[in-house]
């Protein structure tokens, strides 16, 4: 699904990512925690295509394709979601018309004519359910006055209309309480198949004992310093980052 | 780094710029007495409306150019233009659309603007005006059916002089500004409507301007009367070849709405806008104003997209008690356009109501102003006004200005303003573009977005135009 290799990049001409290699395959759920500043959104914005960030080596595949050749919508439409930590407001946008938007863009990159209007309600408002969202908030504007809970289960409302092969998660969690953290937690769980594969960056452990990664990576320096099951996650929440330094 | 994604500018493409290749009996450049004298005689104008357009000319030779909108152009050399041409064909006076040259036909079809009935669309009579001269006027015979009379300005002068001569600038006085008064001495050709007492126009009216011919100026006048309890839709496009050198377009629009009736005035204006690099393009020079008379409603729309530069203020005198005017804009200016554009509410009368939604939206290195008044008269008690003005910047190096002026000399009068200005973000593209959306896609549907509430007081048929229009004219303002 996605290899990346030595990759190196900067924002701002500072350099933040320092070779980080990662190989996920079909299916699988990777979790990668990490102190603060350690480069894990800007991993996600990378694989992404934000303006700004820049690669300086290395190289990632994503199925066949050279995903870092491609342009950012190019990106999202072979199949890469990136669901925010902050998403931004589009005041006048309505939700349903910029989903409609991106599911049609998604569609005509793969040869498929648009929506019609009656099936793509018919999903908005199945997304909308699964996620606790009020239908009503199709008709408000993108993100629009929105809770920071409500724009979090808004993203993933929106991941779950567009069935992308590989889901990536910024802190989905932050800010979140119990109970909205569970909601997001079941919508992600429902997601899960055999061909779409999940990187969930979180600073806490307790995300996962909702969605149990099949590996937890441990991102310092801009490098994976360590590697394992989901009882890395276990031993970070109890002895913290600090162990890991000499490790970096 | 982050605006360079938003800034790389445009290569617009401006559709209607091609040229119409026919031969045209134009005036050589200049003006003086004469000039005016062989418009008159060619248009076989009664002699008060010749001593009319002469007292104009004189008064507008003490004028000076208006120099307070935020618009910077070279003096204009007013005799290198010419003040009259029209299409040879024309001169013939063709009775009906079989006898109109096909070239100039042809050339509205091109346009979108088909002006045989049965192709056009359906309830919308136009008028089509190329350069000086009204080509067509369509239905005719079917708004002659409600007593409705819709035709050149020339021709109701000849027909209805009556009419012409009691309203002729009796909303904008020939001395009301300089353009004001240049269009009043040398004004060639425009619309005049008549909605008689109690009639509601049966279908949409709509006049397509059209410059053609190079180093002409267009200065067209519109005159519509909507007698008591009348209703009437007026809708103007406009579009002009590209060319390098700067045209002058300087016309007057006068509406009066008697007792209970009701205009609403729409207009298109997508007149060439000059290149990316600012070489030429036209200079929109406008004064469009109506009179509200009791319980009377006059409505202006616009979605300016177009010219180089544009001056342009459509306003209310708000004269009967009750009668209302409202203002919706939408002004884009992209690569080096220039607009100054807004509108005044002269409340007179008591319980008189106003609203003015403006929304601005600069891209390139162009800039874009809003100007308003809103005056309370001392008579006008209980009197209304809410404001609302908006703007959108996309890239950095284009400049969004709001100048409102409130007046009150009335205690009653209630006067609210609201102002925003925001900026396509770097980050609304990204997440736009993350969800698979190409990024001039999603300019056009953050823009759309933000003009909506002034897209929804469009004639439905345009205002499906108007969205196209935008995404036109928006065209390449993201890298």
């Amino acid at each position: 699904m996605l290899s990346i290799k030595e990759l190196r990049a900067s924002v701002e001409e500072k350099t933040i990512l320092q070779g980080l290699s990662l190989n996920i395959a079909p299916g699988e759920v990777h979790a990668i925690m990490g102190p603060n500043g350690a480069g894990k959104s800007t991993l996600g914005h990378v694989l992404a295509g934000r303006p700004g960030y820049e690669v300086l080596s290395g190289s990632v595949a994503f199925e066949d394709q050279d995903l870092l050749a491609m342009e950012t919508e190019e990106r999202a439409q072979a199949g890469l979601f990136l669901a925010f930590q902050y998403p931004v407001e589009i005041p006048g946008v309505s939700n349903m018309e910029f989903l409609k938007a991106s599911v049609d863009a998604v569609r005509d990159s793969n040869n498929l004519e648009p929506l019609d209007s009656v099936t793509f309600m018919k999903r908005a408002r199945e997304a909308c359910k699964a996620v606790n969202l009020s239908i009503d908030f199709l008709k408000r504007g993108v993100n629009e006055g929105f809770s920071g809970g409500e724009k979090k289960r808004n993203e993933l409302m929106q991941m779950m209309l567009l069935e992308p092969k590989l889901c990536i998660l910024d802190e989905t969690d932050s800010g979140l309480d119990i109970d909205a953290l569970q909601v997001v937690a079941a919508g992600v769980n429902a997601m899960r198949s055999a061909d779409r594969s999940f990187i969930v960056v979180t600073h806490y452990q307790r995300l996962l004992d909702y969605i149990q990664p099949d590996f937890v990576h441990v991102l310092a320096g801009g490098k994976i310093v360590r590697s394992g099951g989901k009882e890395l996650a276990l031993e970070l929440e109890s002895k913290g980052y600090a162990w890991l330094d000499g490790a970096a | 780094m982050a605006n360079e994604h938003i800034n790389e500018v445009i290569e617009r493409e401006y559709t209607p710029g091609f040229t119409t290749n026919i031969e045209s009996d134009t005036l050589p450049p200049g003006l003086d007495e004469s000039v005016i004298r062989t418009i008159s005689a060619r248009k076989e104008e009664p002699q008060w409306l010749l001593e009319w357009r002469l007292d104009a000319y004189r008064r507008w030779l003490e004028m000076t150019p208006p120099e307070w909108a935020q618009v910077k152009y070279p003096p204009i050399d007013h005799n290198a233009i010419s003040y009259f041409s029209m299409p040879k064909s024309m001169a013939d006076k063709p009775k009906s659309l079989d006898e109109v040259d096909p070239e100039l036909l042809a050339t509205y079809e091109k346009l979108g603007i088909p002006l045989h009935e049965q192709a056009m669309l359906a309830g919308v009579a136009v008028d089509a005006v190329f350069d000086s001269v009204s080509v067509a006027t369509t239905f005719r015979e079917n708004l002659a059916e409600a007593g409705v009379i819709f035709c050149s300005i020339s021709e109701a002068a000849r027909e209805y002089p009556e009419l012409v001569k009691q309203y002729l600038g009796s909303v904008v006085p020939k001395t009301d500004n300089y353009y004001a008064a240049l269009n009043s001495a040398v004004y060639s050709d425009g619309s005049f409507v008549y909605i008689p007492k109690g009639v509601r126009c049966p279908m949409e009216l709509s006049t397509y301007f059209r410059i053609n011919e190079s180093n002409t100026g267009q200065f067209e006048r519109t005159l519509i009367i909507a007698a008591e309890g009348s209703h009437v839709s007026y809708l103007e496009g406009c579009t002009a070849p590209m060319r390098d050198e700067n045209q002058l377009h300087a016309a007057v629009v006068e509406l009066i709405a008697l007792d209970d009736a009701e205009i609403k005035y729409s207009t298109v204006q997508n007149w060439y806008p000059g290149d990316a690099e600012g070489k030429g393009g036209i200079y929109n020079f406008v004064t469009k104003r109506g009179v509200a008379h009791h319980r009377a409603k006059i409505s202006w729309t616009q979605v300016e997209t177009g010219s180089a530069v544009t001056w342009k203020y459509p306003s209310c005198v708000l004269k009967g008690d009750d009668s209302i005017g409202e203002f919706y804009s939408v002004a884009l200016t992209h690569n080096h356009q220039q607009a100054d554009t807004g509108t005044k509410m002269i409340h007179l009368g008591r319980n008189t109501k106003s609203t003015i939604i403006s929304k601005g939206i600069s891209a390139g290195q162009s800039s874009n102003a809003y100007r308003g008044l809103v005056r309370m008269s001392p008579r006008a008690v209980g009197a209304r006004n809410y404001t609302q003005c908006d703007s959108l910047l996309i890239g950095d190096r284009c400049a969004a200005h709001t100048f409102p002026y409130i007046e009150s000399k009335q205690p009653t009068a209630v006067i609210e303003h609201e102002a925003t200005t925001s900026k396509v973000s770097d980050d609304q593209l990204y997440l736009c573009q993350q969800r698979g959306i190409d990024p001039e896609k999603a300019v056009s549907m953050i823009v759309n977005g933000f003009c909506k509430e002034v897209f929804k007081e469009l004639p439905m048929e345009f205002a499906m135009e108007a969205g196209k229009l935008l995404e036109v004219s928006l065209e390449g303002s993201v890298g």
